[in-house]
């Protein structure tokens, strides 16, 4: 079900939306911080926070209230919020519109969230390419400064809230949060092992809570209207997933943007109803649901779910693009719902060129730390390329899948599985494309395309 | 002459030293400066930035030997990196990419025999909604055609 909602959004459109003018007048910005820190414990914020149901939006939907809670006062040490803003997973551009367009929903977030958790500074991680992002999140760090809502005395209250924008230096590991911590600390970007947990052991050796981006921004939101309520609003309140989030579409479509829904809408309507359809009126081939460590979905695959205990139970014998994008649903159907930003790709795309492409992303993104990582992304990367060039085996098939398993569960950070998981995905759905390679019954020349031809109905649009 | 930051720069970086409990987390933003300044990270830097922070030129040159964005060798007066990743080449960026390898009669990895332009591929910029794109210095060109390619390069190229 389309419900499009306007709570991030709304000041998106509007030529000064980034200004805290804006942001108090069109969606009584700063109000929710105010009376966090005036009237309320830091207990019942982080009780509307459970109640809201707010899955990490960063990829890996984890329960944010249940994070918060994670923080217990230490000592000595103080505690930090860190906010992940190193959007880089390939088809996720959905916290740079926030950043860009409406960056006091963030600092108001963090004032909320410093609040919740105990700290009294807050840093957001932003990749350094992301030029307009940082300056925005500057300039409204700077409009609240001096309009008394952070510092010292935030609204005349006695707690401190400093707020920082962070900035790496091109790498995609750093969004992986210990990693991140370490980039944060001046080091290089290499993920840490768990235990200890930031909760215990973060930044700079202190408790340290790390939310993405988006999961900060829409806390003054869920609060303001209660964490029921503002859960209620997904059609996948009952399995714990509420809210509302923005979705994203790119690829092979007409109209790729970035829309502010309720949680519950359908792969078809996101593709069909808000981006317009497939390029050039194709048929649909694949989707990569969540950003590309998500394993790939077939356009004609169907819910095999006849357990009633399943919760795809009632969707069993459906088209899977019939199923509400939920962090169970998605789970469900063997992939995940990532960071709900949609790769659409049209019949004529060769999911052997697509496997390769991603395969030398995560060759060049993988930190080195862990042998399994480090040479088994290369080592997909170049089988692929061999099966492309025509001079692979049917065992070099099989090798793909053996290095892939490999790397499962035999690193420090989940970069392995985000690396394993898509690779195995493109081999589970589309191993007679490898093996039509392997038999020379396609090639290069003929059918190494990504790219669909360009048409006269193609027509790119910025967020809407 | 030994590197050191511009007065304007080296009172940012006193800024930037008060955001952080520690030197060393001042690591990155600083090497930004001396970057911005120099155009590359040399092993001057690498000292200079040691000694600021104090912290070993070990720790420093792992850091930037790290990170995809400094450069460890000297690099053109502009930078253009064309994003190669699936969602931007599922929209045309290996044609971009080619494009940009004609005009600029240089591969991806190669800087024009002037010096002014570095040429480079990127991965993911998140601007998959507005594919393909390129990133040029410090700002984004997205939805491009070949012709917005055109236009962006002779104005660098001028």
């Amino acid at each position: 079900m389309i419900n499009r909602t306007e709570y991030l959004s709304k000041v998106y459109p509007l030529a000064d939306g980034f200004t805290i003018a804006a942001y108090e007048r069109e969606v009584d910005g700063y109000a929710m911080a105010k009376k966090v820190l005036s009237s309320m414990t830091k207990e019942q914020v982080i009780d509307e926070a459970k109640k809201a149901n707010i899955r990490g939006r960063g990829g890996a939907g984890f329960p944010m209230g249940l994070k918060w809670s994670f923080m217990r006062p230490h000592p000595t040490k103080p505690a930090y919020l860190v906010v992940n803003a190193d959007e880089g997973e390939p088809g996720t551009h959905k916290d740079r519109t926030i950043m860009e367009r409406n960056p006091h929903a963030v600092v108001e977030g963090c004032i909320i969230g410093c609040y919740a958790i105990g700290a009294h500074a807050a840093y957001i991680y932003v990749r350094d390419e992301l030029h307009l992002s940082k300056a925005r999140l500057w300039a409204a760090i700077n409009e609240a400064k001096a309009k008394g809502y952070l510092g010292k005395n935030p609204f005349g209250t006695d707690y401190e809230v400093e707020v920082y924008v962070h900035t790496g230096a091109g790498a995609y590991i750093c969004g992986e949060e210990t990693s991140l911590l370490n980039s944060l600390e001046g080091r290089r970007g290499e993920p840490r092992l768990k235990p200890p947990f930031p909760a215990q052991v973060g930044a700079f050796g202190c408790p340290t809570t790390v939310n993405n981006l988006e999961t900060i921004a829409i806390v003054p939101t869920a609060l303001k209207l209660g964490g029921e309520e503002f859960s209620k609003l997904s059609a996948l309140h009952g399995m714990n997933d509420g809210g509302t989030r923005l979705f994203g579409v790119n690829g092979h479509v007409k109209k790729p943007g970035v829309w502010e829904l309720a949680v519950g809408v359908t792969l078809r309507e996101l593709i069909y109803d808000l981006a317009g359809g497939v390029t050039g009126d194709k048929p649909l081939f694949a989707i990569i649901p969540g950003g590309s460590s998500t394993p790939v979905l077939r356009a004609e695959e169907l819910v095999h779910a006849p357990d009633e205990k399943s919760p795809l139970h009632p969707w069993h014998g459906q088209s899977v693009l019939d199923v509400p994008l939920g962090v169970e649903t998605m789970r469900g159907l063997g992939t995940a719902l990532g960071t709900c930003c949609v790769t659409v790709m049209a019949e004529g795309t060769c999911p052997v060129t697509a496997m390769h492409n991603l395969m030398q992303f995560y060759k060049h993104e993988s930190c080195g730390q862990c042998t399994p990582c480090r040479e088994g992304s290369a080592w997909l990367s170049r089988t692929v390329e061999k099966i492309l060039d025509g001079r692979g085996t049917m065992e070099d098939i099989d090798t793909l899948a053996d290095v892939a398993n490999n790397i499962m569960g035999n690193t420090i950070c989940a970069f392995g599985e985000g690396t394993a998981m898509p690779a195995l995905g493109f081999l589970k759905k589309f191993r007679k494309d490898f093996e039509a390679y392997v038999r020379g019954e396609k090639t290069r020349k003929t059918h190494s395309r990504l790219a669909v031809e360009a048409d006269a109905s193609v027509t790119a649009h910025a967020a809407e | 002459m030994a590197f050191a930051l511009t007065p304007e720069r080296d009172r940012e970086l006193g800024e930037i030293l008060g955001r952080y409990p520690t030197k060393m987390g001042a690591c990155i933003p600083m090497l930004h400066l001396c970057q911005e300044q120099n155009g590359w990270i040399s092993d001057e830097i690498i000292l200079y930035v040691a000694e600021k922070l104090t912290i070993p030129a070990a720790h420093v040159k792992g850091v930037v030997t790290f990170y995809t964005l400094f450069n460890q060798k000297p690099v053109g007066k502009h930078q253009v990196w064309v994003c190669r990743t699936l969602p931007c080449a599922l929209r045309g960026a290996d044609a971009i990419l080619h494009h940009c390898e004609k005009k600029l009669g240089i591969h991806a990895g190669e800087t024009t025999a002037d010096g002014k332009i570095t040429l480079r591929t990127a991965e993911c910029l998140a601007s998959c909604g507005t594919a393909p794109m390129i990133q040029v210095d410090k700002d984004y060109h997205e939805n491009l055609t070949t012709e917005r390619v055109d236009q962006i390069l002779a104005k660098l190229q001028a």
